[in-house]
């Protein structure tokens, strides 16, 4: 098995409004990093979140890790997807009022039922890893934004995905921010993460992406690789997009 | 400039409340003169000669009606009580459920608190005694195997014995305050960030887990002062018992009164008693805010 996301002109209509995803198709392989850009209102947030069920899409057919999600959204697949697929949120969504050991535990202890010695340890690890050792026993509002970004990654690692979602990780940081978060992306893409990242970084996509996606109003404008959409896209929308994103 | 003007407000109504609070004191006075009874409390020592129908500590109508009146307080201590846990349990699942991921459940729960909220109070106890648990076969029927049995003798829980009125009581006032609970639990949970429901499903983490370790620690804060509100609520609601026949507090202080005569001592007592009660659940629900609020609040 080494397709982590199929996706077959799959199509979302939030209540009467004009189509946030319209006959997208999408394939992603594992341990392939594809970003995902697009002017806002495209439609890329509703996309990724339909990979792992937290929004329905009204049409189409989706297959994330191996195992179908249709239409009508059946609570016991979502979940089997859930527990393989991580997903980090623009505003961190750490849980406020557990520890940031907590935080990393809860899932693996409850979902998991990995014994919480184990699942400590481990935590110790991922946080080590993201490069804030030191921070196990505080309280998520006791941290900067960056390095709760980097407990909610890894809080979804902690449960040992195939793949993660990213949702503009870095965009409600302060600038000195960044670049701590994106250097934990990188790593974790170089150690085989499969990855979708929403993200206007330019500097990241260029370097981190195997291909990107660009979407307009909901479709599916270009889907190349990196290197290729950097210097030669083929849409006018694409780059036009690139220019407005250089200056 | 706002300050100077919620200033002359208070002024304002201090004098209002000092002006309300002399003139019940001169009628009062005026009366306790009139009557010629004068303020006593003798009456309390005598016996009180009316029976009670249930009673925790042992009652005679020879006993005096300071036991009386004690023994009524604990009735209505036992059902206040009661209600408390009962209507908590049926409004954190109500108002859960009016949140539940399920639609049926999601249904099902806004009928309940729309229904109940409809109706006044008294009707539904009267709906309880009268319909509910007069109209049971006198047959005692089990619905959930030994533990609970029901008939038109009241409820059975365990081979404890709870009164038709007791239960009448019990059952009414744990409804209806359960449909107010529910709709502040809702609340509660609405105050939490969709963040945090999108983070834990995120995690693979079910919605009662979720539920219980996510979002309802972090909507405590603000469902526990309005469910403070609801118990004290629930503890007034609790003298309509007197409409099915309970000897609670309030119904006893008024066989007392009507007997001795005594109003104006009768009902300082059920004033001071009340307090107490009101006193008692405060109480309570500052040490769980203690005890719950206090760590959830380190955001
Ligand atoms: N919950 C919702 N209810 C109604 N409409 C929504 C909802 N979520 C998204 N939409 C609409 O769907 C379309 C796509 O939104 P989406 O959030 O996926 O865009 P995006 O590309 O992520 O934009 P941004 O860069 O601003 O995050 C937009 O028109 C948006 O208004
Ligand atoms: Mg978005």
């Amino acid at each position: 098995m080494t397709i982590a996301v199929r996706a077959e002109s799959i199509t979302k209509t939030f209540n009467g409004s004009q189509k946030a995803l319209d006959q997208v198709n999408l394939s992603v392989n594992h341990g392939e990093v594809l970003v995902v850009m697009g002017p806002s209102g495209s439609g890329k947030s509703t996309l990724i979140r339909t990979f792992n069920g937290l929004e329905a899409i009204d049409a189409g057919q989706l297959e994330i890790v191996g195992i179908p999600l249709d239409t009508d959204q059946d609570e016991r697949q979502i979940r089997r997807i859930r527990r393989r697929v991580g997903m980090v949120f623009q505003q961190f969504n750490l849980f406020p009022h557990l520890s940031i050991l907590d935080n990393i535990t809860l899932a693996p202890i409850r979902v998991r039922k990995i014994n919480k010695a184990n699942a400590e340890e481990r935590a110790h690890g991922l946080l080590a890893q993201m490069g804030i050792a030191d921070q196990a026993l505080k309280y998520p509002s006791e941290l900067s934004g960056g390095q709760q970004q980097r407990v909610a990654i890894a809080r979804a690692l902690a449960m040992d995905p195939e793949l993660m979602l990213f949702d503009e990780p870095t965009s409600a940081l302060d600038p000195e921010r960044v670049k701590e978060v994106l250097d934990a992306m990188r790593r974790l893409a170089a150690d085989g993460m499969t990855m979708i990242v929403v993200t206007h970084e330019l500097g990241f996509a260029r370097e981190v992406a195997d291909r990107v996606l660009f979407m307009d109003a909901g479709r599916v404008v270009e889907l190349t690789d990196s290197s290729t959409f950097f210097t030669q896209a083929k849409e006018e929308r694409s780059r036009r997009f690139l220019n407005q994103m250089a200056h | 400039m706002k300050r100077k003007r919620l200033r002359w407000l208070e002024i304002v109504l201090a004098g209002l409340v000092l002006t309300l609070v002399g003139i019940l004191v001169n009628n009062l006075a005026v009366n306790l003169i009139r009557t010629e009874l004068g303020l006593s409390f003798k009456w309390l020592w005598q016996p009180a000669g009316f029976a009670l129908s249930e009673h925790t500590l042992p009652y005679q109508p020879g006993d005096s009606t300071a036991w009386a009146l004690l023994v009524s307080w604990l009735n209505s201590l036992r059902v206040i009580a009661c209600s408390i846990v009962l209507a908590t349990v049926l409004g954190v699942g109500a108002g859960a459920a009016r949140r539940s991921l399920n639609p049926l459940l999601r249904q099902l729960a806004g009928l309940y608190v729309g229904l109940i909220r409809q109706i006044p109070l008294l009707l539904q106890l009267l709906f309880w005694y009268f319909v509910a648990f007069l109209g049971l076969p006198s047959e005692p029927m089990a619905p959930v195997g030994t533990l609970v049995s029901l008939s038109n003798q009241g409820i059975a829980i365990l081979g404890l014995n709870l009164s038709v009125e007791f239960s009448a009581v019990l059952v009414g006032l744990s409804v209806f305050t359960g449909a107010a609970i529910a709709e502040v639990v809702r609340g509660g949970l609405d105050s939490v960030p969709k963040g945090q429901w999108e983070a834990f499903r995120s995690l693979g983490i079910g919605e009662t887990l979720g539920m219980r370790k996510v979002v309802l620690p972090q909507a405590l804060p603000a469902i526990l002062p309005a469910l403070s509100s609801q118990y004290l609520n629930l503890a007034k609601n609790s003298t309509l018992a007197i409409a099915v026949g309970f000897a609670d507090l309030y119904a006893v202080s008024d066989t007392a009164i009507t007997q001795t005569g005594r109003a104006i001592e009768g009902f300082l007592i059920l004033l001071l008693s009340f307090l107490a009660l009101n006193l008692l659940i405060n109480g309570g629900m500052q040490v769980l805010n203690r005890i719950v609020v206090r760590p959830a609040q380190r955001t």
